[in-house]
């Protein structure tokens, strides 16, 4: 039976750094701490107050007292916890379900001594091993923390560079808007007699368009009487009009001779004078004789070039012609109907108008020319300041936004600002970009993912600053957007160390930078804080 | 009929079984349109009736069950195919999918239950227990899918197939098993049905009218009718009679009853290591870490990512020296990849399921294309289980196990996400054993594990696609569910309606597989999975991550505390899987089963019992204050495991419930064993001692049994080694005496603490062992509560002896 397990170390050697050896008595189990609760032979009270049992049920391997008190040294109480002095390493405690499961817990094995668990004592391999990091770990945040220091004093001078750059930024802004303001004046006060010299220019080239206009339709029409008065009697009868088949009101396809007589306004036959009401009436359709077909639909440059004249006089730009209207990728997408429209040609122009639209504007007069120059200049001048100004507004805006980040309590990680870190692992290259962006890319090809964007800091409350989050990267497959978890820890380097992604979209990167070295204690009081003796 | 079941039986292999069913012993009576004949035990006749031909099931003057009385017996017979222009229509909308090249051969026939208002069973449907009629909607369907994101409390097929139902009333419990692996039909209809309470109260008022009755209706795609009618009486007859045709659940080794972490996927070494280490840290036992599809080099399975997991031995070393285990993934689809062993040499054996020109059929499936091999082929299963030999499997050790997934089969590109109905397994169609595949699977696979343990150790295997006689070759779960309340709810009846048809060992993914869990219903989950057979956890790729300790400490000790109650009652979950494993009796019970003669039981299936002295009643509602549990038994009492309160029997009643709540009550005279000492797996816990919990009946009586083996070898089986004890209570004394005396199994366990329930206070307890030594024993009496703790008893586990109560 394995019930009688009570056990008391009657000479447990704690072998210290020094060599020294000292004799202690106490129940298995029992920390340094608390050994005066367990007297030998006097009744044990739980440590809760809860009840009071013989010693000889202290670890007796079954649980008596609520708090687990009663058997620090054996697996019966499922609150319990066993106490390993690990001799030459660091003291712990561990549940007391560990007890004697056949698995090395303690590096001094105590907690299996009785499950036929081998276990090595480990505890000044351990020890040793523990010092060396420590000591390692030491002298890096030794000299992070040198660096740090060099980190927050350019901090402090780069900070006070950018406020000094900025207060010189607002200065010329207020220069730059008043020059603005300035150009605008003068920018108006040419406009004004440009456009009117413009406007005075374009009515008499309207006016002298519409006279030549009249002049072409005049001689147009006496060339189709000439054409229709076949038998040359200076009458052109309904037998001569109805072989133009394309003048047929209802378009059915005949002439009747009725429909010709309506069209002669009734009369059997017009001479030249009565002639001028009748044109009137079919020149749109009158195809010439001399041309056996319609002519085809011709767009040309030019065309387009008198229709948006008018309107668009300010401009010394033209509409593309179809051809380069269909290239044009962006506005593919935004816009099917408008595109749709745009594609159809326009409706069949008649040879008259095609005519009337070879004409071109005359050039301005030198005097109309004076002023739209002026006018351009002043438009050019005034561009330029407002240019100025937005990138002064744009400087002052970045600079702003520098200052404005938590770049620590002493400004420390300002120097991560507009750099970026890679990491190569074996399929992507991953880059942390810090208080912006990180991202993802394939090595062998493939577009970058954005892993998130810069959100906060977000470590423990006491230690704000060792964890940066970032996120709202790009979405995944029916899961949350892309985020990361950067985990700062301290090292000379500025350097990217691992990353990985432990839940779907979710990623960890490790970053060392010293800009998160402590203040180094004494390496004693590290290797000796927790130490109980 | 009964002789097509004996042929298909002794096909099955079954044949000393089917020797033992009923037989017809002789022609009672008999006319020009049929004959009586008697079927043996109980008064029981069968009148054939030729014209119209029907049979009838007769118990005394009553009619048990017939066939064919609604004349709805239809087959096809096999004939030269002539195709019609449609039929070739269809052919190219769903090749492969309509017609098999000897025409349509489905088949029908239909069953009268007069008397009998409930029937349950033909899983797997996402449906309540009690089975619904099915007229104005589809028929109940049964044919092995890989669905994606299933509906609830939809008729539609899902991953598994058992044609086998059960119907019940007060008077008796029944069961007809439709022998077809073909797709499958069944439609469901009652008289009483879709009356209003009201109107059956008149019925009853009025002495009127007809017998209540179900009608139920079977059609299989193709195949001969082939049926086993089990006629009870008792719920427990039944189970037996089921039992003796397809075998009883596989006798899992006792960690697989313990508390499993899955996730699609632990990424890598790292991350498994990292997992493991955080049970650790928060102090949570588990006993398996899963790997899912991406653990493998390219879903080729039987290989390992070589960058994510270049070292498993050392992985599954680490797990070893935790007393831990893992399962990896093995599907059945095999990437057509001629660099890859497995491939060439199933290609190289002909082992391919082929198309039906004769090629290899080729699907898509997670490794691209892929090919399926013929599982129902004895030698490619051989070959498929000398694949699991340590030397083969190259990584693996005795503490990794096996998972099969996606073996409905899943093809991506096949209809309905299947194989095509006309491709071939040998001779056979898949149109023709389609639900088989899956079982087959699974058998190949457990054989294989035990093959590579010399036939020592018990296999662990999960699947998800199964049929009647799956249990015989370990786990299933119910697939993808959501992590949504209604899927936690749903688990119940899907586990249940399982149970009933053999197969016990059954869980939902705890947390639900799509989606992320609130953490409210990730707790909820974690209660009810853990009173579940198959505890899981498990998670979609896509989902954030919910390893339990992730949700604050709070939650983290609620989910502690559940998993702990869990390993706690280990002892009680081992010896209800004996028994199932021995009897066929199911482990997580409907309550009519224990009370088939409470008609208020009938359509329960939000709580459930465990064994008969275990009853559930999970908290599944967001936010729920307080759960009505009902307490069955008439002059019964049922004690609070928590708090060891006493409630009578047939009523109730209300819990209020905290998020810590998972109510659970114990039967008054009934003894539970656990081990108090949970520690970080079950395995830790072999040889801890056991405390017994004998809740004392209004009679003060109580009995138990204590199971114990060396929970992982065949050695209960062939040598006999284990310890089977009868705890009873009783005059005042408590007793454990050998229940198979041709036993033998040492333990150090020992007997820690004896809680007894409803008691009163003795004046001294005395236990005496087999040596003549008497000792007195101290105690512990709550009044307020009526319990008597005994402390330290200190006897083994294994020897007879005696608490005398004075």
């Amino acid at each position: 039976m394995s019930c009688a397990l009570l056990l008391l170390l009657t000479s447990l050697a704690l072998v210290m750094g020094t060599g020294t050896a000292v004799e202690i008595q106490r129940p298995r189990g029992v920390p340094q701490s608390k050994r005066q609760f367990y007297e030998e032979n006097k009744p044990f009270t739980c440590l809760d107050g809860s009840s009071t049992i013989p010693f000889d049920q202290v670890n007796d391997d079954y649980c008596d007292c609520r708090d687990g008190s009663d058997e620090p040294g054996t697996a019966a109480c499922p609150n319990g916890s066993f106490h390993c002095t690990n001799a030459g390493f660091r003291p712990a405690f561990i549940p007391s379900s560990r007890i004697n499961d056949g698995i090395c817990d303690c590096c001094d094995t105590t907690d299996e001594y009785n499950s036929g668990a081998t276990c090595q004592n480990t505890c000044r391999e351990m020890g040793r091993k523990e010092r060396e990091s420590l000591q390692i770990m030491a002298e890096i945040t030794k000299e992070g923390f040198l660096l740090k220091q060099q980190l927050i004093h350019e901090a402090k001078r780069g900070q006070e560079d950018k406020q000094g750059k900025l207060t010189e930024l607002q200065g010329s802004k207020k220069g730059l808007e008043g020059k603005m303001e300035a150009l605008r004046t003068v920018k108006k006060t040419a406009e004004d007699p440009e456009k009117e010299a413009k406007e005075r220019h374009l009515k008499s080239w309207e006016e002298q368009k519409e006279l030549i206009r009249m002049e072409k339709d005049k001689t147009r029409m006496a060339e189709a009487f000439l054409e229709l008065d076949d038998d040359a009697d200076g009458y052109v009868s309904v037998a001569e009009l109805q072989s133009h088949l394309e003048l047929d009101p209802d378009s059915d396809g005949s002439l009747t001779e009725t429909e010709t007589q309506g069209l002669l306004g009734g009369a059997g036959k017009v001479d030249t004078s009565t002639f001028e009401t009748v044109w009137s009436g079919i020149k749109d359709k009158y195809l010439s004789e001399g041309l056996s077909d319609p002519p085809a639909p011709v767009e040309t440059p030019k065309e387009e070039e008198s229709r948006d004249f008018v309107s668009d006089h300010d401009s010394d730009h033209y509409p593309e012609d179809y051809a380069g209207e269909e290239e044009d990728v962006e506005d593919d997408e935004e816009d099917d109907d408008h595109e749709e429209e745009e594609k159809v040609p326009p409706t069949v122009q008649t040879p008259e108008k095609r005519e009337d639209d070879e004409l071109s504007m005359p050039p301005y007069d030198t005097e109309t020319q004076i002023l739209i120059d002026a006018a351009q200049k002043a438009r050019d001048d005034f561009d330029e300041a407002e240019r100025a100004l937005r990138e002064v507004d744009g400087q002052m805006k970045n600079l702003e936004k520098e200052i404005g980040f938590d770049f620590g309590p002493s400004a420390e990680f300002a120097y991560l600002y507009s750099q970026c870190y890679e990491l190569s692992t074996s399929e992507y290259i991953y880059r942390l970009c810090p208080f912006n962006r990180v991202s993802q890319k394939p090595k062998f090809g493939g577009s970058e993912t954005n892993l998130g964007l810069w959100g906060q800091w977000a470590g423990p409350e006491e230690n704000l600053y060792s964890v940066m989050k970032y996120d709202h990267g790009q979405g995944c497959w029916q899961g949350p957007n892309r985020s990361t978890t950067v985990k700062l820890t301290c090292g000379k380097e500025t350097v990217v160390t691992s990353t990985s992604e432990p839940s779907r979209c979710e990623y960890l990167m490790e970053f060392t930078t010293p800009a998160v070295c402590q203040e180094p204690a004494s390496l004693d009081e590290v290797l000796h804080g927790h130490t109980e003796l | 009929l009964l002789k097509g079941a004996c042929v298909t039986a002794r096909r099955m292999d079954m044949e000393e079984k089917c020797s033992r069913a009923n037989s017809v012993s002789g022609i009672q009576e008999m006319d020009e349109n049929g004959v009586v004949l008697s079927l043996g035990a109980d008064s029981q006749w069968l009148i054939v009736s030729a014209k119209p031909f029907r049979l009838d099931i007769m118990e005394g003057r009553e009619v048990l069950l017939s066939l064919n009385s609604r004349g709805l017996l239809a087959f096809e017979h096999l004939r030269i195919r002539t195709v019609t222009s449609a039929e070739l229509v269809l052919n190219v909308v769903c090749p492969g999918w309509l017609f098999s090249p000897t025409g349509p051969s489905s088949i029908s026939l239909d069953f009268s239950l007069p008397g009998v208002e409930h029937v349950y069973g033909i899983p797997e449907h996402a449906d309540s227990l009690k089975l619904k009629t099915t007229d104005g909607g589809d028929p109940y369907r049964l044919f092995n899918l890989d669905v994606f994101q299933y509906e609830l409390f939809n008729p539609m097929a899902l991953y598994g197939a058992i044609p086998v139902m059960l119907s019940h009333s007060a008077q008796r419990t029944m069961g007809i098993f439709w022998l077809n692996a073909a797709e499958t039909w069944v439609d469901i209809s009652s008289n009483t049905a879709g009356k209003t309470v009201f109107g059956q109260m008149l019925d009853y008022v009025q002495g009127s009218s007809e017998t209540p009755q179900t009608d139920v209706r079977w059609i299989s795609e193709s195949g001969i009718i082939d049926v086993f009618i089990m006629l009870g009486p008792t719920p427990t007859d039944v189970f037996s009679q089921y039992s003796s045709l397809t075998g009883t659940q596989a006798f899992p080794p006792l960690s697989a009853l313990a508390y499993h972490q899955c996730r699609w996927n632990y990424n890598d070494q790292e991350d498994v290591a990292a997992v493991d280490q955080g049970f650790d840290e928060h102090d949570i036992p588990y006993d398996f870490i899963w790997l899912d599809i991406e653990h493998t080099d390219g879903k080729r399975y039987f290989t390992w990512d070589p960058h994510k997991f270049p070292q498993p031995k050392d992985m599954l070393q680490g797990l070893v020296d935790k007393r831990r285990k893992m399962v990896t993934i093995v599907d059945p689809h095999i990437k057509v990849d001629s660099s890859y062993k497995i491939h060439n040499e199933i290609r190289s054996k002909g082992f391919y399921v082929k198309n039906k020109d004769g090629g290899d059929y080729e699907g898509w499936c997670w490794p691209g294309n892929s090919g399926y091999p013929d599982f129902t082929n004895p030698e490619m299963r051989a070959w498929w289980a000398s694949m699991f030999a340590y030397d083969q499997y190259e990584g693996s050790m005795e503490n990794m196990y096996t998972w099969n997934d996606m073996n409905e089969p899943s093809v991506f590109n096949g209809p309905e996400v299947t194989m095509h109905k006309d491709a071939l397994h040998g001779n056979w169609e898949n149109r023709d054993l389609h639900n088989l595949y899956g079982l087959y699977v699974q058998m190949a696979t457990a054989e294989g594990l035990i093959e590579r343990s010399g036939g020592v150790e018990r296999p662990f295997v999960l699947t998800r696609a199964f049929f009647a006689g799956s249990q015989r070759y370990g786990a299933v779960w119910t697939g993808d569910n959501t992590a949504e309340w209604e899927h936690l709810k749903i688990s119940i009846p899907m586990c249940l309606s399982l149970g009933l048809v053999g197969v016990s060992f059954c869980g939902a993914d705890v947390g639900g597989f799509f989606k992320s869990p609130s953490t409210e219903l990730l707790v909820r989950w974690y209660q009810t999975g853990a009173y579940q057979p198959f505890f899981r956890a498990h998670a979609h790729l896509d989902t954030p991550r919910r390893e339990p300790w992730l949700f604050g400490p709070e939650n983290t000790a609620l989910i502690r505390e559940a998993v702990r109650q869990r390993y706690a009652l280990l002892p009680y979950w081992y010896q209800l899987f004996y028994h199932a494993h021995h009897s066929g009796q199911p482990v997580m019970r409907p309550l009519w089963v224990e009370y088939p003669q409470d008609t208020a039981t009938f359509s329960m299936d939000d709580q459930f019992l465990l064994g008969e002295d275990l009853l559930v009643h999970p908290v599944t509602e967001e936010g729920g204050r307080g759960v009505t549990a009902y307490l069955p038994g008439k002059g019964e009492v049922w004690f609070d495991v928590h708090t060891f309160q006493k409630h009578n029997g047939a009523q109730n009643l209300y819990i209020p419930v905290t998020i810590s709540s998972i109510p659970v009550f114990q039967r008054g005279g009934s003894i539970i064993p656990r081990k108090a000492r949970v520690r970080r797996s079950s395995s830790c816990m072999e040889h801890d001692p056991y405390t017994l919990f004998v809740a004392l009946s209004p009679k003060r009586f109580a009995q138990g049994e204590l199971y114990i083996d060396d929970g992982h070898t065949f050695n209960f089986d062939k040598q006999k080694q284990f310890i089977h004890r009868r705890l009873s209570f009783a005059n005042k004394a408590l007793s454990s005496r050998n229940l198979a005396p041709g036993s033998q199994f040492i333990t150090p366990s020992w007997i820690e603490k004896i809680v007894i329930l409803g008691a009163s206070k003795p004046s001294k307890a005395t236990l005496k062992t087999p040596d003549g030594k008497e000792n007195l024993l101290e105690f512990e009496f709550d009044a307020s509560m009526s319990v008597l703790t005994l402390r330290k008893p200190g006897v083994n586990a294994g020897v007879d002896w005696t608490v005398v109560l004075q």
